[in-house]
């Protein structure tokens, strides 16, 4: 009888391609990297092979199954618990004989396992030669060769997977020998039998193993299920303890001894390595990349060059995809509800809040997409690792970690990275103090939606020094955050436990133009569906805010004569011409509008043929309009053509006035405005703190709330126009103040959950919220102020703030910790583990 | 001697693993153990932390890890 539905995990080393397997089986595309430790969590998707549905889970990978680690304890955990069908377990068959550690532990937890060869490309070029059948026979279960990264093999992994899950193979793995101990385990096992409960649970014999070890959870998992667990844990001990003084190793060194040896006595037969060294390109790559000098110089080109890419080029390549930003907009203008003399539809208002909302960060794709292609480089070459280990020794000196740096890529060490997958990623750090440090100051790096804000701030007012500001503010962020994170595990984090660094240096990989290009598009893709989602309903929000309440009715009244009043005097200024009598005295909108999309069209059109065709359609159009739009020689024409044009800048003052007023009179216009007395300080007018206020939900929505409240005067001008023209007041200090504020902004809403779920509870959450609001208020107003009072430039300030900020962060650096770092060095005098 | 006092290039033989419980399981489970051999490949450009190979497997760890790790030149 068949069983509708399978359960497969899979399981394997980190980074011996499970995401990739993943992927291919499912067809989703999970996050694949050559960096140990990417996926941290698990997950799971479906596919449908021979009319049955077939559930995967990709577990976090791991080198062993103790519980001294979170991803460990993850992966035991559901293959525990939830019982898979199958455990595939993947490998780097290039690492064949060490990996087999890991297969043992798997088979001891009695589930039935495919073994399967991934990277097999790998062990051709290298010239190693596996005997699948032997090795397969050794282990007594089915092993799947495969080169995943090209799909090789697939098909033969799914047939093993049908195969063993309904059960047409019986597997009769491999049993490790434990020698010695094996008395000891029998001894064990034999108590653990009069508990039937815990028995038919729980795989006896591998509980009866993990004891041994001393693992805490197998200990904990007897204190739940046995009814009187003492007596039994106490000869557990004892046990230990007596294997211990006669065979003078300890039981969790025999049984690691045990395993390698046993994976050395398969690897002999069925494993033939060539003579030489194992990666001699690898090695030589990293005698460069690891090197004294260019190591850390060829790390600064890399980040350079990243900026230079992707915010740079990428910039320069938003000049082109701007004009298709705008005619998105002016096509939402010609659908949308037209607009009266004074009274402009709310509908239309919102529909164009929508979309200058979004226009504004749509801008910023070509940005993105290539920083996150760059990203996708650096991850599947294998250069993190490097990244990590030249980092570990500056990190740990700050408290953080060597495996920060992965978290600090992705919340954006490089400028341009999001706090989300940063916050997630700090699961795989081991180090339970450096881990809460790292998620504690993600937020405070340089993530993509703060970019937006930057680069307009720099654009306005840094213009001559864009790249000295580029510098400036995407490491300005690290010198902020290192001395933070020493500060916060001296105090609030100084209790926490610590780990052990050591960390596999994988070879490298040649990134494929496919991987590459389909992750930057993929991560592009996801970002966009954030945008459309929370971007959208916290413009929503604010545009509610900014309407609302809205002008009275006695100041629109007074609104509508002045109206009154500039009709009439266009239409007494045009009194003698022949047009006074054909135009409509109660409704000049359709004049106004024939004018403004015939200046727009003209725009568009510019010179020669296409400008002769635009003049006949829209001659066509109304031969009236045109003959005053178009007024040629006529002096009469001319005349009015002139009024007209007085009549519309009068229009649009008026209805600069009311927008101010309404943003002025709105919700979020009185608590930004209730906020100057404190923002002063730090140099932030009403309307800084109305696009700052927008922007806790979510950071993108500073650049579309400014966006928004500094709209076009002239269609297609792009913000930074706009801004430079609506803030006058505004100098290079203001914008310093305001981006380092921006720096040290408080997570966003996604963030903060994020936040809350790896670090564990609210109380952290909350903490993430309000250290960094208080530190970038502080900040802010310090830059400000004594730069005001000081006379500095904004360019001044910046590098004496600069020069500070590393000042201090080095003085942090040397600060000792008080904390014993190493507590698990205290060596017992018998808890050596000696060579056999 | 420790593997924290070797210099790059050098080779020895694991001898002993002076500590256990969570440090002693990694090194354990990352390949470092008693009786294998192995070789310092090189420090970190900030001296901290060394990497090493153990039979065509690399591995980083800190020197104040590797001190834990009793070796014999070879
Ligand atoms: N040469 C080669 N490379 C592969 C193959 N399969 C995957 N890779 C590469 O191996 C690297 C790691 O792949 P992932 O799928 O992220 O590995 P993982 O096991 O999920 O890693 P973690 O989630 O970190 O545990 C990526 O750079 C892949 O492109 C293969 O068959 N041959
Ligand atoms: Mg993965």
């Amino acid at each position: 009888m068949k069983q509708d539905k399978i359960l497969v995990a899979l399981a394997g080393q980190p980074n011996c391609g499970k995401s990739t397997v993943f992927n291919a089986l499912t067809g989703a595309s999970q996050h694949v990297a050559n960096y140990p430790g990417v996926t941290v969590d698990k997950m799971s998707g479906r596919y449908h092979h021979n009319d049955r549905w077939v559930d995967v889970v990709d577990l976090p990978g791991t080198y062993s199954l103790t519980s001294y680690s979170p991803e460990e304890r993850v992966s035991r955990d559901f293959i525990l618990h939830e019982k898979p069908s199958v455990v595939v377990n993947v490998m780097d068959a290039a690492n064949l004989k060490r990996c087999l550690y890991l297969t043992f532990q798997l088979l001891e937890m009695e589930i039935p396992v495919i073994l399967n060869l991934n990277m097999m490309d790998v062990v051709q070029k290298r010239g190693i030669r596996i005997d699948i059948n032997r090795l397969s026979s050794n282990l007594g279960i089915p092993v799947v060769p495969t080169i995943m990264k090209n799909g090789e093999g697939k098909k033969d992994l799914l047939d093993a997977i049908e195969a063993v899950s309904s059960g047409a193979e019986a597997q009769k793995p491999v049993r490790i020998d434990y020698g010695e101990m094996e008395p000891f385990l029998r001894d064990i096992i034999s108590c653990l039998a009069v508990a039937p409960y815990l028995a038919n649970r729980y795989p006896i014999r591998w509980l009866a193993i993990k004891l041994m070890e001393g693992d805490s959870k197998a200990e904990s998992l007897v204190r739940e299920n046995l009814p009187e667990p003492e007596p039994f844990l106490q000869i557990v001990e004892r046990s230990r303890a007596d294997f211990e003084s006669s065979h003078q190793e300890s039981p969790e060194a025999h049984i690691a001894h045990r395993r390698y040896q046993t994976a050395n006595d398969i690897a002999q037969t069925s494993l033939v390595l060539p003579p030489g060294s194992p990666r001699p390109f690898s090695d030589r790559i990293d005698g460069l990349v690891c090197h004294r000098l260019l190591g850390p110089a060829i790390l600064v080109g890399v980040i350079w060059l990243l900026y230079y890419l992707a915010i740079v080029q990428g910039y320069n390549l938003t000049n082109y995809t701007w004009p298709l930003l705008a005619k998105l907009r002016s096509l939402v203008e010609g659908i949308a509800p037209s607009p009266g003399f004074v009274e402009i539809p709310l509908l239309r208002e919102f529909a164009l809040w929508i979309v200058d909302s979004v226009n504004a960060l749509l801008n910023y794709i070509p940005i993105f997409f290539i920083l996150f292609g760059l990203i996708a480089v650096l991850e599947d070459s294998g250069y993190m690792p490097r990244m990590a280990f030249i980092m570990d020794r500056l990190f740990n000196r700050f408290g953080l970690h060597g495996q920060s740096t992965l978290p600090m890529v992705l919340g954006g060490i490089y400028v341009g990275g999001c706090a989300v997958p940063g916050v997630m990623s700090c699961k795989g750090i081991p180090d339970e103090r450096s881990r809460l440090a790292t998620i504690l100051i993600i937020p405070l790096l340089n993530c993509l939606a703060k970019v937006p804000l930057y680069v307009l701030l720099i654009n306005i007012y840094f213009a001559a020094h864009k790249a000295w500001a580029m510098f400036f503010i995407s490491t300005i962020s690290l010198l902020l955050v290192l001395p933070v994170s020493k500060i916060l595990t001296l105090t609030v984090l100084k209790d926490k436990e610590t780990a052990p660094f050591v960390m596999e240096m994988p070879p490298y990989h040649l990134p494929t133009l496919r991987g590459v290009l389909g992750r930057a598009v993929e991560r592009v893709w996801l970002f966009m569906r954030k945008i459309s989602t929370i971007v959208v309903a916290v413009a929503v929000a604010v545009f509610v805010l900014l309407q609302f309440p809205g002008i009275s009715r006695e100041r629109m009244a007074s609104y509508h004569a002045e109206k009154d009043k500039a009709v009439e005097t266009f239409f007494k200024k045009i009194k003698n011409t022949p047009f006074a009598t054909q135009l409509p005295k109660d409704d000049l909108m359709p004049l106004i509008n024939f004018s403004e999309a015939y200046k727009d069209a003209k725009m568009a059109a510019g010179d020669g043929a296409a400008a002769e065709r635009l003049n006949a359609e829209f001659r066509e159009r109304d031969p009236l309009y045109f003959a005053i739009v178009q007024p040629g020689d006529d002096k009469e024409a001319l005349k009015v053509n002139r009024e007209l044009r007085k009549l519309i800048k009068e229009r649009k003052g008026l209805l600069r006035e009311m927008r101010m007023e309404r943003i002025d009179t709105s919700f979020l216009g009185t608590l930004g405005k209730w906020l100057e007395p404190v923002t002063r300080y730090a140099g932030f007018n009403w309307r800084v703190n109305v696009a700052l206020l927008s922007a806790l939900a979510a950071k993108e929505s500073s650049v579309a709330t400014l966006g928004a409240l500094y709209q076009p005067e002239e269609e297609g001008q792009a913000l930074e126009e706009r801004m430079a023209q609506g803030e006058e007041g505004f100098t290079p200090l203001h914008a310093l103040a305001l981006m380092l504020f921006m720096v040290l902004y408080p997570p966003c809403m996604a963030t903060a959950i994020a936040v809350k779920l790896q670090a564990g509870s609210y109380g952290w959450m909350l903490f993430s919220i309000i250290y960094p609001m208080c530190l970038g208020i502080v900040v802010a107003t310090a830059i400000f102020s004594l730069g005001s009072a000081l006379g500095l430039s904004g360019l001044e300030a910046m590098f004496a703030f600069y020069g500070l900020a590393l000042l201090f962060t080095l003085f942090m650096g040397f600060f000792p910790f008080h904390t014993k770092i190493q507590q698990q060095g205290a060596t017992p005098t018998n808890g050596g583990i000696d060579h056999v | 001697m420790t593997l924290d006092q070797m210099r790059p290039g050098s080779r020895g033989r694991i001898k002993r693993l002076s500590v256990r419980d969570k440090l002693g399981q990694r090194l354990m489970d990352m390949g470092i153990y008693p009786g294998l051999e192995l070789k310092v490949v090189r420090n970190a450009p900030l001296e901290d932390p060394m990497e090493v190979e153990l039979g065509g497997y690399f591995v980083s760890l800190r020197h104040d890890e590797a001190r834990f790790v009793e070796v014999e030149s070879a």
